[in-house]
C-alpha cells in the first residue's frame, strides 16, 4: 500500500523528470540574476580590507535566483490546471499533501544546480569558496526555497483560470522583497525606515546568513537565524500550500 | 456501481446540476447525451470526488464521494474533457506515474505501461514530448492513463472529441472489449449521436441539469418518435386523398405517417398507390428534438424543415 512518503516520490520525480531531460529550462528562470552578476557586479566598489567584492555579492545573488526560479514555480502547476493533467492527478488517489510537496521539494534541484553554476561562473573572476560553509549554505537555502516554491503553488491554486493574477502578484512581490533583503546594496546605510521593513523581510536573514556561511563562517549568528527563517517560511509555505491543495478542484 | 439521490451543484446563480437521481448497476455500459452546458461534466466531476455537490448524494463503488474520497479514488478511472498529460513529460514516463499514482510498483507500472501503449497504437509517439503530439494522439495518451489500473469502473467525458473516424472506432472497440473481458462499468459522455446509439444499451439524455430520458435507445426511439412512413404523390390532390385515407399528415404533396412499425405499415400503404414509399427509422437526434425542441446535430439549423425533407 502507498503512504505519504510514496505518493510524494511519485510526485517529486514526476515534476523532476521535464528539468532532467531538458536542462537549460534550468538557465532560463536564473537570466536576470546572471545579468546582475555580469552587469552590476563589477560597479561595486571592492571590500574595504582589500577583498573582492564578489564574495559580498555573489551570495545574495544565489539567494536571488533562488527567488526568481522558485516563486516563478507555480506557472507550471497553473498551465497543469488548464489543460487538465492537475485535474487528472487530483482523481488519482494520490494524498492531497503529497501532491504540493512532492512538487515544492523539487526546487531543491534546480536551486543547486543554478548555485553550482553562478560559484563556478565567479571562482575564475576571484570568489573565494569555503566548501563546508557553502554546503550548509545550500541547507539553508533548500527550506527557503520548498517554503517559496509552495507558496507560488498556493497562488497558482488561487489564481485559477487568472493567469495574470498570478504574474501580477509574483512580479509585485519579487523586487520589494529583493531590495529589503540587501541583495544589491547594504541596508545599513539606509533610513529607519528601510531597516525596519529589512528586518521584517525573513529573507534578508537568509542573505546574510548565505553571506556568512559562504565565506566559511559557520558558527555564527547570523547563520542560525537564518536557518530559523528559512525553516519558518519552508513550515508556513507548506502549511498554506497543503490547505490550498486540498480545496482545489 | 452508482446511486445518486437528487445530486445538485449549483454554481452562484447557474443550476448546473439540479437534483439527479441515477442508479447504474455494476457491468452497465452508459451513454450520456445533452447539448453544451447540459451538466454533464458537472456530474461527472462529483461523481468521480473533483467538487463536492451543492446538495443530494451519490455513492460510487460503495463509497460515499464527500465522506470516502480516497476508497473512492481507488475503484474508479476518469478520463476528463482536458489533456490529462503534462506537456513537458513523456508519455511513457507519464504512464508509469500514472501507475505509480494508484499503487503499482516501477516494474508492474512499466509492463502495464507497454501493454496499454500497444494496444492503444502509441508506439511512435510514446517517448516524444506531450507538447508535440497531435490532438487525437494525446487523447487516446489520456484513455491509456485512465486504463493504466484497469478500473472497475470507468468515467469518460468525451472521450472520442477530436479523434478521426478510424480512431474514435478503435476507442468503441476498446471500450467494449473492457466491459466483455473485464466486466468493467463504463459511464461515458459523448456529443456522437452514433456512438451513444451503438455502444450504449442505456442512454440518459440530461438537458438543464436534469435527466429527461433514461432507457435503451430503441426503447427512446419507439417511445418518444416512432417510425414514419412517407408516401410520396403526384399532386396534393392525391396526397390529400392518401392523406384523409391513412390518417397522415399531409404537407405537398406527401403524406407521413407515424407508427411503431414502419416496415409493415408501409406494406400496407402500398395499396394507397404513391409514386414513392419510404421508410424513416428515427435517430437519438429525433428523440433528442422531441424531448427539447433542440436538436444535437451540428449541421441541424431549422429541425423543423429536415423533418419534413426526411
Ligand atoms: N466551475 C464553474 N463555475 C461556474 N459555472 C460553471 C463551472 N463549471 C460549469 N459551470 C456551468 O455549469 C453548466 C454545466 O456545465 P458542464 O460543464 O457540466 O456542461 P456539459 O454538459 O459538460 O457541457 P459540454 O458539452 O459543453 O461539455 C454550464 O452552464 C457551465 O457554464
Ligand atoms: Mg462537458
Amino acid at each position: 500500500m502507498t503512504s505519504l512518503v510514496t505518493d510524494t516520490r511519485v510526485v517529486f520525480s514526476r515534476e523532476l523528470r521535464p528539468v532532467l531531460r531538458d536542462p537549460f529550462t534550468v538557465i532560463f528562470s536564473m537570466i536576470q540574476p546572471l545579468f546582475f552578476l555580469g552587469l552590476f557586479a563589477p560597479l561595486l566598489p571592492d571590500a574595504p580590507d582589500g577583498g573582492s567584492s564578489l564574495q559580498w555579492f555573489v551570495p545574495g545573488i544565489i539567494v536571488m535566483s533562488c527567488l526568481f526560479g522558485s516563486s516563478m514555480t507555480g506557472s507550471n502547476l497553473l498551465f497543469e490546471m488548464q489543460t487538465g493533467s492537475h485535474e487528472r492527478m487530483l482523481v488519482t488517489p494520490l494524498r492531497r499533501p503529497a501532491l504540493l510537496i512532492g512538487r515544492a521539494l523539487k526546487e531543491i534541484v534546480p536551486m543547486i544546480a543554478q548555485a553550482a553554476l553562478i560559484v563556478a561562473v565567479c571562482v575564475p573572476f576571484g570568489f573565494e569558496l569555503h566548501l563546508a560553509g557553502a554546503l550548509l549554505g545550500l541547507v539553508v537555502l533548500a527550506g527557503f526555497c520548498v517554503g517559496l516554491g509552495a507558496l507560488s503553488y498556493t497562488l497558482a491554486l488561487a489564481s485559477k483560470n487568472k493567469e495574470w493574477l498570478f504574474w501580477t502578484v509574483q512580479q509585485t512581490l519579487l523586487f520589494p522583497l529583493l531590495l529589503l533583503a540587501g541583495v544589491l546594496l547594504p541596508i545599513e546605510n539606509g533610513p529607519g525606515w528601510l531597516q525596519t521593513l529589512s528586518r521584517i523581510n525573513p529573507m534578508t536573514y537568509v542573505v546574510d546568513a548565505e553571506r556568512a556561511l559562504f565565506n566559511g563562517e559557520v558558527l555564527a549568528r547570523t547563520t542560525l537565524d537564518g536557518l530559523v527563517a528559512a525553516v519558518l517560511v519552508g513550515l508556513l509555505g507548506l502549511a498554506v500550500g497543503v490547505r490550498a491543495m486540498r480545496r482545489s478542484d | 456501481m452508482i446511486e445518486t439521490r437528487e445530486l445538485t451543484k449549483h454554481f452562484k446563480d447557474v443550476r448546473a446540476v439540479d437534483g439527479i437521481n441515477l442508479t447504474v448497476a455494476r457491468g452497465e455500459l452508459v451513454a450520456m447525451l445533452g447539448p453544451n452546458g447540459a451538466g454533464k461534466s458537472t456530474t461527472l466531476r462529483m461523481l468521480t470526488t473533483l467538487i463536492p455537490p451543492t446538495s443530494g448524494s451519490a455513492e460510487v463503488a460503495g463509497f460515499d464521494v464527500v465522506r470516502h474520497q480516497r476508497e473512492v479514488r481507488l475503484r474508479i478511472g476518469y478520463i476528463g474533457q482536458g489533456n490529462g498529460a503534462g506537456h513537458s513529460q513523456r508519455g511513457r514516463d507519464e504512464l508509469i506515474s500514472q501507475g505509480r499514482a494508484y499503487g503499482m510498483g516501477v516494474r508492474a507500472a512499466r509492463a502495464r505501461a507497454d501493454e496499454l501503449i500497444e494496444s492503444l497504437g502509441l508506439a511512435e509517439v510514446a517517448n516524444r514530448t506531450v507538447s508535440t503530439l497531435s490532438g487525437g494522439q494525446r487523447r487516446r495518451l489520456d484513455i491509456a492513463m485512465g486504463l493504466i489500473h484497469a478500473p472497475e469502473l470507468l468515467f469518460l467525458d468525451e472521450p472520442s472529441t477530436g479523434l478521426d473516424p478510424q480512431n474514435r472506432a478503435n476507442l468503441q472497440e476498446h471500450i467494449l472489449r473492457l466491459r466483455a473481458e473485464h466486466g468493467t462499468t463504463i459511464v461515458l459522455t459523448t456529443h456522437y449521436l452514433d456512438e451513444a446509439d451503438s455502444m450504449a444499451e442505456r442512454v440518459i439524455v440530461i438537458d438543464h441539469g436534469r435527466i429527461i430520458a433514461d432507457d435503451t435507445p430503441r426503447q427512446l426511439k419507439a417511445k418518444h418518435v416512432g417510425d414514419r412512413v412517407i408516401l410520396g404523390f403526384a399532386g396534393p390532390a392525391e396526397a390529400a386523398a392518401a392523406a384523409r385515407a391513412s390518417g397522415g399528415e399531409q404537407r405537398g404533396d406527401r403524406v407521413r405517417i407515424t407508427t411503431d412499425d414502419g416496415p409493415r405499415l408501409a406494406a400496407r400503404l402500398a395499396a394507397l398507390g404513391p409514386d414513392s414509399i419510404e421508410v424513416v427509422r428515427p435517430t437519438l437526434d429525433d428523440v433528442f428534438l422531441t424531448l427539447t425542441g433542440r436538436s444535437l446535430r451540428e449541421d441541424a439549423s431549422t429541425p423543423e424543415s429536415e423533418l419534413v425533407e426526411a
